[in-house]
């Protein structure tokens, strides 16, 4: 594979297929669409099988100097073909998601999505800071016009919401990112990560980035957005927002707020820490009482992100990694939940919960998926939820237990929530005829649903698959951060060891007696 | 003196002048019959004016062999280059120009005068000199040939009473701000004891008296007047709405240049020993500019009048380059000034394509509703344009902010650039209203007439800048901007 710019040609397909989506009638759109995003995710099939573990942290770079003082730098870590492969992943599943739902201007809506897969996929694998700020910022366009044209009723307010949140987060950052460059003298990603800043400039630097990714997250209070966009986006939309699109702030944290300022990151950890239990309980609570479904998956969202930002600033190993997984299957498992939404809106037209029930009865492979994810976002073993919650909440554990204590709410909450919405959605007695004579999924619908179940379960039976192309890189991530971690109010202390086990009886007669004492029992 | 050097250093300005005489000779005897030969023959003298300009900008040209007249002029790098700006933006409003004078968007008075393009060529000549003057007499006489012609072509549709309005506003407020600027030259005068640059500079070192610095603060005002940057901003909204759109793309675009780029040669080289007299003065401004821009568009239901907040908006961005006050800063500002004249000369072509069956224009949000379903090729491109002005990456107007951004953040105006980038998502809440009313609204279905080619080549051309293929000019542009803001500093 040594020469081949697999990252730039996995931008240049979708690329090619949003011109041609753009000109071409609606059919051909569509099938142009699904191409490209299969192409794109067997492209991108290669490219973690060619990734080699334990190899070069950043591999497949490429390297152009750009007119305008831009570089061309791309390459990968582990935590980027992670989450580059959830993204290609996701994709042909939207457009196969669209493909009924969406009726008018077909081919500018499937080339806003193979843009928007484009920037992903940019954002993720740019190793140049000011690469990574025009992709991470192009994205607002498709998605504005993706909310804003084929959304629901509200679709302006929620469009504008979106914007310009979005946007007064990122110009922040785009300052920050500006003295950086002044200060390091470089604009390279993998040089910055080792640069120490003085601790002072870390503050500003730190708070101005997080602006940015907190409304990304989203974390609590900047996290209205949300419910808004995610409701009135096209089905599809959501899948994408919630998918892929909300790991732009982890993925931000990860690469650029911990290993560039840690010290700045463990003096805003307690901040950190605090919005997070507060999103926690508030959020799941919130869910609680919403009679909209993409609400509360919404909420739900944003709850399971504040996990992944707990994780992330426990600075500890299992940390690092529960919270890399959670996001990963929250990707999963939340986008496979907007598809479920989506496909009983297909049918019936509304997102009201209680217009629905007993949908068990006559669509029973229905049920199954939405049980199925429904069970992982609540984190059943088994599934990729728990691998990723239990790794986080261990994390966070060494770090501060009330921390932990308080995160862990958000599992029994999301179980009352998750369990309360699929007991009146599936079980129950058919309340309504419309929803009584809805068909069971179809063909489609199961191609877009089976990958993902399939994947949630891989995750949650065998997550080594995933966990060790980021191993070293999160070593690394830990390594750096290891100075500036702040103290654990665990305070483990090692005791003086026993003479003997606690359990062990004081024997007379040697051991042969008391084992066949015991088996007299 | 040397007179043979002095009248090729103004060859541009001469052809300009002799073009705009014998025009006008042809537009007297040919009547407005002659008015299409007239424009051609116009934009011809300012293409070929521009050709000339071609060697000494590749080349960069500074020092004493700049200096015509006996230093009155002072063609170097960067007059030329704001020159090749003001004669493009002239070519493309006297483009756009015919079909509207010839269409119903005219009123009652159909057909284009012929001294359109002739008051074009004067205004293009006066902006010449302004741009390369060295002296405040040639300052005062270029801004009063480029404004007296202004007038007129604001008020060039004589029975349209907004036009006449619009006019008279342009006139009474700005013979206010001429006279501000003469007060406060006179001032300078006074307590320095010269007119030219270098007399001024010289006389204005060391502590710095009260009535020199008033002198400074009413030139400053002046010429704040010309740029119409907040707080002198407020007879922007109204010209621009009552002037017809082709002279409003060409006020948008062409005066702008030349007024920012007298003013930067102004602060550096006659008040460059004072900077910390100017420098807050000029960051005050760029600030109030870029807030006030944004908030007064908010509300607007007339397209002209929001794109006048617009670019009020936008010579903020362009001070804060200015207000660096070093040789990147100034690059920078040349860098944004190209890609703002892009912007908005490609948004005003874009309004005047929207006309109704009869030829009749549109101008408010209420018009282009659903534009992207009736006409996608013209909403597109609007949506290219006010993308960019929102400065949304990858397009051009990205490239703009990034560097004036840049700079500041270089120079160490950490706290000013933070706020004034968080007040540019202001101005995004009217930019993206466009794209909402155009693309999310349900169509009003009223824009069905056709446009006339040039209309077409123009917004092409602009649009192309302005979207990522932009980048490509980038390199080009940033070598002439550098060597013109070098040239700048050279004489400080």
């Amino acid at each position: 594979m040594e020469g081949l710019p697999i990252l730039s040609l996995m931008m240049l397909v979708p690329l090619a297929g949003a011109m041609a989506c753009l000109f071409a009638g609606a059919a051909a759109a569509r099938w142009i669409a699904l191409g490209t995003t299969l192409v794109t995710f067997v492209l991108g099939v290669v490219l973690w099988s060619n990734f080699q573990i334990g190899g070069a942290q950043w591999q497949f770079t490429e390297r152009a100097e750009l007119f305008a003082g831009f570089t061309w730098a791309l390459g990968i870590d582990g935590i980027a073909l992670m989450l580059i492969m959830l993204s290609v992943f996701l994709m042909p599943i939207c457009i196969l998601a669209s493909w009924d739902a969406v009726q008018k201007r077909v081919g500018e809506y499937m080339a806003a999505f193979l843009f928007m897969e484009v920037l992903m996929i940019g954002t993720f694998s740019a190793q140049d800071l000011f690469l990574f700020y025009i992709f991470f910022e192009a994205g607002l366009i498709p998605m504005y016009l993706i909310i804003g044209v084929w959304g629901g009723d509200n679709r302006i307010y929620a469009s504008y919401k979106f914007f310009l949140y979005t946007l007064l987060g990122s110009v922040l950052m785009l300052i920050a990112m500006f003295w950086m460059v002044a200060e390091a003298g470089t604009s390279d990603i993998p040089t910055l990560m080792q640069y120490s800043f003085p601790p002072g400039a870390q503050t500003w630097l730190w708070l101005a980035f997080f602006a940015s990714f907190a409304v990304k997250v989203p974390m609590w209070p900047f996290h209205t957005w949300l419910p808004d966009a995610h409701v009135q986006a096209p089905t599809a939309g959501s899948v994408i927002l919630a998918g892929v699109l909300l790991k732009l702030g982890g993925y931000g944290f990860v690469r650029f707020s911990l290993p560039m300022f840690p010290e700045a990151s463990a003096q805003f950890a307690w901040l950190v820490f605090v919005l997070s239990m507060i999103a926690v309980v508030y959020t799941s609570l919130v869910a609680l009482v919403q009679s909209d479904m993409k609400k509360l998956i919404a909420y739900s969202s944003v709850a399971h992100m504040a996990i992944v930002t707990v994780g992330l600033f426990a600075f500890n190993v299992q940390g690092l990694e529960g919270a890399m997984i959670v996001m990963l299957s929250h990707g999963l498992v939340s986008a496979a939940l907007f598809l479920c939404v989506g496909v009983i809106y297909d049918r019936l037209h509304t997102r009201e919960i209680a217009r629905y029930g007993g949908l068990a009865i006559n669509m029973p492979y229905y049920a199954l998926f939405f049980l199925l994810f429904t069970m992982a976002s609540i984190g059943l073993p088994g599934t990729s939820g728990f691998v990723g919650e239990f790794l986080a909440l261990a994390g966070i554990y060494q770090t501060s237990s009330l921390v932990a204590l308080v995160a862990t709410t958000g599992i029994i909450l999301g179980a009352a929530y998750m369990l309360y919405l699929y007991r009146r959605v599936a079980f129950g007695g058919q309340v309504h005829e419309d929803a009584a004579a809805m068909r069971d999924i179809s063909a489609r619908e199961w191609l877009m649903m089976a990958p993902i179940a399939a994947s949630v379960l891989w995750m949650g039976v065998y997550p080594e698959s995933f966990l060790a192309p980021m191993r070293a890189d999160i070593a690394v991530l830990d390594a750096r951060l290891a100075a500036a971690a702040p103290a654990s109010d665990a305070a483990l202390t090692a005791g003086a060891p026993r003479a003997e086990a606690a359990n062990a009886l004081s024997h007379k007669n040697g051991a042969n007696h008391s084992s066949a004492e015991e088996g007299a029992h | 003196m040397d007179f043979a050097h002095s009248f090729a250093l103004i060859a541009p300005e001469l052809l300009l002048t002799a073009a705009g005489l014998a025009l006008l000779l042809v537009g007297a005897w040919g009547g407005d019959k002659s008015a299409r030969l007239v424009a051609i023959a116009a934009a011809a003298a300012l293409f070929g004016a521009g050709f000339m300009l071609v060697p000494g900008l590749h080349f960069g040209v500074d020092g004493p062999a700049t200096l015509a007249f006996g230093g009155l002029i002072k063609v170097d790098s960067f007059a030329l280059f704001a020159k090749a700006l003001i004669y493009l933006a002239a070519i493309g409003a006297l483009m756009v120009a015919p079909a509207f004078f010839n269409s119903a968007a005219a009123g009652t008075e159909r057909g284009m005068r012929a001294e359109y393009p002739v008051l074009m060529l004067f205004a293009a000549v006066g902006m010449s000199i302004m741009v390369s003057a060295n002296d405040f007499m040639t300052l005062y006489l270029g801004l009063e040939l480029n404004s007296l012609s202004a007038y007129v072509l604001a008020a060039i549709l004589r029975r349209d009473t907004r036009s006449g309005e619009a006019g008279l506003k342009y006139f009474v407020l700005g013979a206010l701000a001429s006279g501000i600027l003469l007060y406060g030259m006179s001032l300078l005068y006074g307590f320095t004891g010269g007119t030219a640059f270098t007399a001024v500079r010289a006389g204005l070192t060391g502590e710095m008296g009260i009535g020199a610095l008033f002198g400074v603060i009413f030139v400053l005002s002046g010429l704040a007047f010309k740029i119409s940057a907040v707080p002198f901003h407020m007879w922007t909204p109204d010209v621009y709405e009552g002037a017809p759109t082709p002279v409003t793309a060409f006020f948008a675009t062409a005066p702008k240049v030349a007024a920012v780029a007298l003013t930067a040669r102004v602060v550096f080289e006659v008040f460059g020993a004072q900077v910390d007299a100017w420098q807050q003065i000029v960051m005050f401004t760029a600030l109030a500019s870029i807030i006030f821009g944004a908030l007064g568009a908010i509300g607007q239901e007339n397209l002209k009048r929001l794109l006048a907040y617009s670019s009020i908006n936008n010579v903020g961005f362009i001070l804060l380059g200015l207000a660096v006050a070093n040789e990147t800063g100034v690059s920078a500002m040349l860098v944004y000034l190209f890609i703002y004249v892009a912007m908005s000369l490609g948004s005003f072509v874009a309004l005047l394509m929207l006309r109704g069956e009869d030829g009749a224009l549109f101008e408010t949000f209420a018009d282009i509703r659903g534009l992207s379903v009736t006409r996608p090729a013209i909403a597109w491109a609007l949506l290219l344009f006010m993308f960019s002005l929102a400065g949304i990456p990858p397009l051009l107007g990205f490239y703009g902010k990034f560097v004036v951004f840049q700079a500041t953040i270089e120079a160490g105006l950490v706290a000013f650039g933070a706020i004034a980038i968080a007040a540019s998502v202001i101005g995004a809440f009217y930019y993206i209203k466009f794209v909402k009313v155009m693309f999310f609204d349900a169509p009003a279905g009223v824009v069905t007439g056709k446009s006339g080619a040039a209309h077409w080549v123009l917004l092409g051309l602009t649009a192309a800048i302005v979207s990522p293929l932009g980048y490509l000019l980038t390199p080009s542009l940033t070598d002439l901007a550098d060597k013109a803001a070098a040239s700048l500093f050279l004489a400080v």
